[in-house]
């Protein structure tokens, strides 16, 4: 009896056909997409479609395992870590728009033209064979063939990979390592500090209103008045940030902030008198 | 079933993309996610040709690009990392103190 996956391969070929022009357009339209868009953010969410579908890919041409590792270590991994970055970096980052060497998307199109073409080329004079027919690479042996070559033929190859993945961790850690500048304060030095301060209670939260319950509307005191404190400061700094510049960020965030910025000037001046 | 040369003929288009990609862009960002591109593209042609071989190599060595790749990507985000932190921007223009 011939096994499942076999037989669920030879007869479900038209699929695999269909499945395979779908996958391929929609990964060529996420990868131009994704040299295309100007947000990192944007980026980041096309090569994750790509990766993806790659995994799919894989999976197709009887490489469980790959399309597994796929998923998880690019997907899961690599791309938080990117995603990390640009949390870090700003999420708003964009690309300049300034050519700073003249023609350079020109010739960089046309590079990439000419090497497409003879890429097409290549594979077109190759003689790329059919497909082998189901064997080591079948579902069911795949990992353990796998296995067998990473521990036995390559193990050490594989050994010195550890090498490299621990030099990496070490190398990142080294980098991203920022040196204190001054001693971290303990516990009775911030408890001393807050006593000092003259507020030793937290901060009130912001207001919660029927039709608004953003964080940039400030609450309301029991007399009636607005409290400054219940707003973040970063809200109003953004807010004026935005309105010197006269760029509107996200248009809906100016509009709020602005409209909490003014609240709370005329807010304050209420509680200075 | 697909034949291994139309995978091998995707990868192509993949990785040229992502060379484009490498080319145009400014964002130093944006560029290490075009070379990850070029390299996810050359592993689905190691597997289309591990596929046609019935062979586990071709496998074995994406297997190992896959390793390199997340490798690189950690030292690399660490060194835009700090170049951030050092000069607030994450443009490949401005990260030329070894230019003069």
């Amino acid at each position: 009896m011939a096994h499942p996956a076999v037989l669920a391969a030879s007869a479900s070929s038209n699929t695999q056909v269909a499945a395979f022009w779908v996958l391929a357009i929609i990964a060529v339209a996420a990868a131009l997409g994704m040299i295309l868009a100007r947000r990192a953010v944007h980026c980041a969410i096309l090569l994750a479609v790509v990766m993806l579908i790659l995994a799919g890919m894989y999976a197709m041409q009887g490489a469980p395992f790959l399309a597994f590792v796929q998923v998880i270590v690019y997907t899961g991994a690599v791309l938080m870590l990117f995603l990390f970055v640009i949390m870090i970096v700003g999420i708003t980052a964009s690309d300049a728009v300034v050519e700073t060497i003249r023609g350079q998307r020109l010739f960089a199109g046309l590079a990439g033209i000419a090497l497409l073409v003879l890429l097409i080329l290549v594979v077109g004079h190759a003689t790329i064979g059919h497909a082998a027919p189901a064997g080591a690479r079948n579902s069911t042996q795949n990992i353990g063939g796998l296995a067998r070559l990473i521990f036995q033929t390559y193990v050490f190859p594989f050994e010195v990979t550890s090498a490299l993945l621990i030099t990496a961790a070490i190398g990142a850690m080294v980098l991203a390592h920022r040196e204190r500048a001054r001693p971290k304060p303990t516990q009775r030095m911030l408890s001393r500090r807050r006593v000092a301060s003259g507020r030793p209670t937290p901060l009130p939260g912001p207001g919660t209103y029927a039709r608004h319950n953003a964080v940039d509307m400030p609450a309301l005191l029991p007399d009636g008045t607005q409290s400054r404190l219940s707003v973040s400061g970063v809200l109003a700094s953004r807010a004026a940030e935005a309105r010197a510049s006269a760029v509107p960020a996200i248009s809906g965030e100016v509009i709020g902030t602005e409209a909490a910025e003014a609240q709370i000037h005329e807010n304050g001046q209420e509680e200075e008198r | 079933m697909i034949s291994p040369a139309n995978y091998v003929a995707l990868a192509a288009i993949l990785f040229v993309i992502g060379g484009v990609g490498v080319l145009v862009r400014r964002n130093a960002l944006v560029v290490f996610m075009c070379v990850e591109l070029m390299l996810n593209a050359v592993n689905l042609a190691f597997v289309a040709f591990a596929r046609m071989h019935g062979d586990l190599t071709g496998q074995l060595v994406a297997f190992f690009v896959m390793v390199v790749a997340a490798a690189e990507v950690v030292v690399g985000l660490a060194i835009l990392t700090s170049i951030f932190r050092a000069r607030r921007s994450a443009s490949v223009d401005d990260a030329n103190l070894l230019k003069y």
